[in-house]
């Protein structure tokens, strides 16, 4: 049954972004809407830029009849929107001016037969399809009788029926959302939309509801809505179904010592969140990546809050990122807008204009949190993440700066950023010893693996490092006291390797005593076998003289021969002693 | 009551109709008897029917009908409704001449 009523339904396109979207395809097509809202709240936009569209994109013309304001003042009016208005009033937008004059005599009952009359002839004349009724209740309201107000209503409706023509009927509210006298105007027509307009500590948000659409499903929630420029704008609530395009390919932070740490940079499409205390060069992080992404030639969109673009190239300047060039060549564009300017939604949907208009592959938000102060509101919130959703989408490599004192206390305040940030980089203050240093830790990066070493950031008219940190007794040492206990071990390690060399000294030393000692040692054995040859010879010649003394005796006794053959080997035995003892005294 | 009577002047007025709806109807008529009964010297009054003409009471400026609009004397007057409100009426012609 459903499906029988959708396919009775035709849609006509409003092309007011986020619209269609929520009610699948726009208004319905020759039926009655009714635009329900207060004063300002952009019930004439609303109808107004349905037509402009109808008439810009699709080449339908359209009829506008104004009866609370005049038709030269509401083109006047549109005047701020980019839709040229003059040209299509000549071409394709009738303006009716509906207005009575306040000097009319009202003389008994009326009714609008004849205006519809008229708007029928006018309508064939120029092949209208749209009509908008534009406060059509200050004129009803003259007929003062409720019965004849709903009457010359219903007329409108069976008139738009009867001429197939898509009708939107502007009604006003007061604080209600429902006004009684009109109320059965939203039982009649076919779809309601209502406007509201209301101011959240100080700060103004508008947002539109489908509050009724027969024969079709639609979003009943409320929508934060913007006017901007470009016109009326809805902040849809973005894609139901997360999917983003993934890449493997990464791209540089503009810090080679992050990108090891994060074991090759950021994800190309990812969204980096850098969070800190004031002062904990947060921004020269990001001015450092989109300095990178500039050298790379890549467009670059630099958004500050609060802080002028100059005083940003001044003050990364001084840390040596250089901006100039790039700002020259067109490829950096810096976009500095204040954080209390209009409400969070037109300034999203600004920058919105800015990426479309750039058009550039990394992006830079300096400080996302500005906007805190108006985070509270959920609409708001939302429209953060709704932006970094959108850039995401588009497959823009995002950095964005968050002020967060601690990391305990900015989960709450930040979940919806931190949540959506695929690359969380916390920077902090260690205070030590009377200074202050900065200190860079990794607080989580999907789908990287990734450091998680704290370093210490430092910055200098050279440009910014990252130093590893020295942890000594159970203490992270940073600055000076980092510098000291590098000092300290330098000389530490000089000192060891003196003592060293001494030792080496000590040990030559001994090892040549050594060696002295050995040759004493040897020289004395030497000496002893010397001294014991002598010894021998004179055991021998001893014995010898007796052997001799013996033979002698033996001779003088005649002995036999035997006795000879001694002597003779006795006397060898003596030369060779000789020899012996004369080598040992040398 | 104002007597809105100048036998001097010419009276001149135009009736902006539609068809046959009944305020028109009734306007029409309204419109004859006042005028016969307070310009006794003459007056014109042209009946324009918007289902006939409709793009000539637009470039008129015509709302709603019926409207009375008096063209003669100046200044231009205009009347809407189906002029039963005759005290109405007969004020507004006589603060008008």
């Amino acid at each position: 049954m459903m499906q029988a009523q959708n396919s009775m339904i035709t849609k006509t396109l409003t092309g007011i972004r986020g619209f269609d979207e929520i009610t699948g395809g726009g208004l319905p097509r020759n039926r009655s809407t009714l635009l329900v809202g207060g004063p300002g709240c952009g019930k004439t936009v609303f109808a107004l830029q349905t037509l402009v569209n109808g008439a810009q994109r699709k080449k339908e013309a359209g009829i506008f009849v104004a009866f609370e304001e005049s038709a030269a003042h509401i083109v006047e009016n549109a005047g701020t929107f980019g839709w040229d208005l003059p040209a299509l009033v000549r071409k394709k937008l009738f303006f009716m001016d509906a207005r009575l004059s306040p000097d009319v005599v009202k003389a008994g009952e009326f009714d609008l037969i004849g205006m519809l009359q008229l708007l029928e002839a006018k309508a064939e004349e120029i092949h209208a399809t749209r009509i908008v009724f534009d406060g059509i209740d200050v004129l009803l309201s003259l007929l003062d009788d409720a019965t004849a107000e709903r009457r010359e209503i219903y007329r409108i409706r069976d008139w738009l029926t009867r001429t197939g023509l898509t009708g939107i009927i502007t009604q006003k509210s007061g604080g209600a959302e429902v006004d009684h006298r009109y109320g059965f105007l939203q039982f009649m027509v076919d779809c309601v939309v209502i406007l509201r307009h209301q101011v959240v500590n100080g700060s103004a948000f508008r947002n539109l509801r489908v509050m009724k659409y027969r024969g079709s499903g639609f979003s009943g929630d409320e929508f934060p809505i913007s006017v901007t420029r470009e016109g009326m704008q809805l902040t849809n609530r973005g894609p139901t179904e997360l999917t983003y395009e993934v890449t493997d390919q990464r791209i540089s932070s503009g810090l080679p010592r992050l990108d090891n740490m994060l074991q090759g940079g950021y994800y190309r499409g990812s969204n980096v969140l850098v969070s800190g205390s004031p002062g904990t060069a947060k921004s020269t992080l990001s001015g450092l990546f989109a300095a990178a992404a500039c050298v790379r030639g890549e467009r670059t969109l630099y958004v500050s809050f609060d802080e002028g673009a100059a005083q940003i190239v001044r003050n990364l300047q001084s840390v040596g990122i250089r901006f100039a060039p790039h700002l020259k060549s067109g490829l950096l564009k810096m976009y500095s807008t204040r954080t209390r300017g209009p409400n969070v939604e037109d300034q999203y949907f600004a920058l919105r204009a800015q990426v479309r208009q750039h058009n550039p592959s990394c992006v830079v938000i300096d400080p996302l949190s500005a906007l805190s102060t108006k985070l509270s509101h959920v609409a708001s919130a939302d429209a953060a993440q709704q932006f970094l959703d959108f850039l995401k989408g588009e497959g823009i490599t995002v950095v964005n700066t968050s002020l967060m004192d601690g990391l305990s206390t900015d989960e709450a305040t930040a979940t919806g950023i931190s949540t959506i940030a695929d690359t969380w980089i916390h920077l902090s203050y260690v205070v030590q010893d009377g200074e202050r240093n900065r200190a860079l830790t990794i607080v989580k990066s999907r789908g990287t693996g990734h450091s998680n070493q704290v370093r210490e950031l430092t910055l200098s008219d050279e440009g910014v490092t990252l130093t590893d940190v020295f942890v000594a007794q159970g203490k992270v040492l940073m600055g000076v006291a980092r510098w000291e206990w590098e000092q300290e071990e330098q000389a530490t390690s000089k000192r060891s390797e003196t003592a060293m060399d001494l030792k080496r000294l000590h040990l030559q030393l001994s090892q040549a005593e050594a060696a002295a000692r050995m040759e004493v040692v040897r020289t004395e054995m030497e000496a002893r076998s010397a001294e014991m040859g002598v010894l021998d010879l004179a055991t021998g010649s001893q014995s010898k003289l007796i052997a001799t003394d013996r033979a002698v005796l033996r001779k003088m006794r005649h002995a036999d021969d035997d006795a000879g053959a001694i002597v003779k080997r006795s006397r060898t035995s003596r030369r060779a002693t000789r020899k012996h003892v004369k080598k040992g005294a040398a | 009551m104002a007597r809105i009577l100048t036998p001097s002047e010419e009276v001149q007025l135009r009736l902006y109709v539609a068809g046959h709806a009944p305020n028109s109807v009734r306007a029409i008529a309204n419109a004859r008897s006042i005028c016969d009964e307070h310009y006794t010297l003459g007056y014109g009054l042209e009946v324009v029917d918007l289902m006939m003409h409709p793009l000539r009471a637009l470039a008129d400026g015509i709302v709603v009908t019926p409207t009375l609009v008096r063209l003669s004397p100046q200044p231009t007057l205009r009347i809407i409704g189906n002029l039963s409100d005759r005290p109405q009426i007969l004020l507004a012609l006589g603060a008008g001449a």
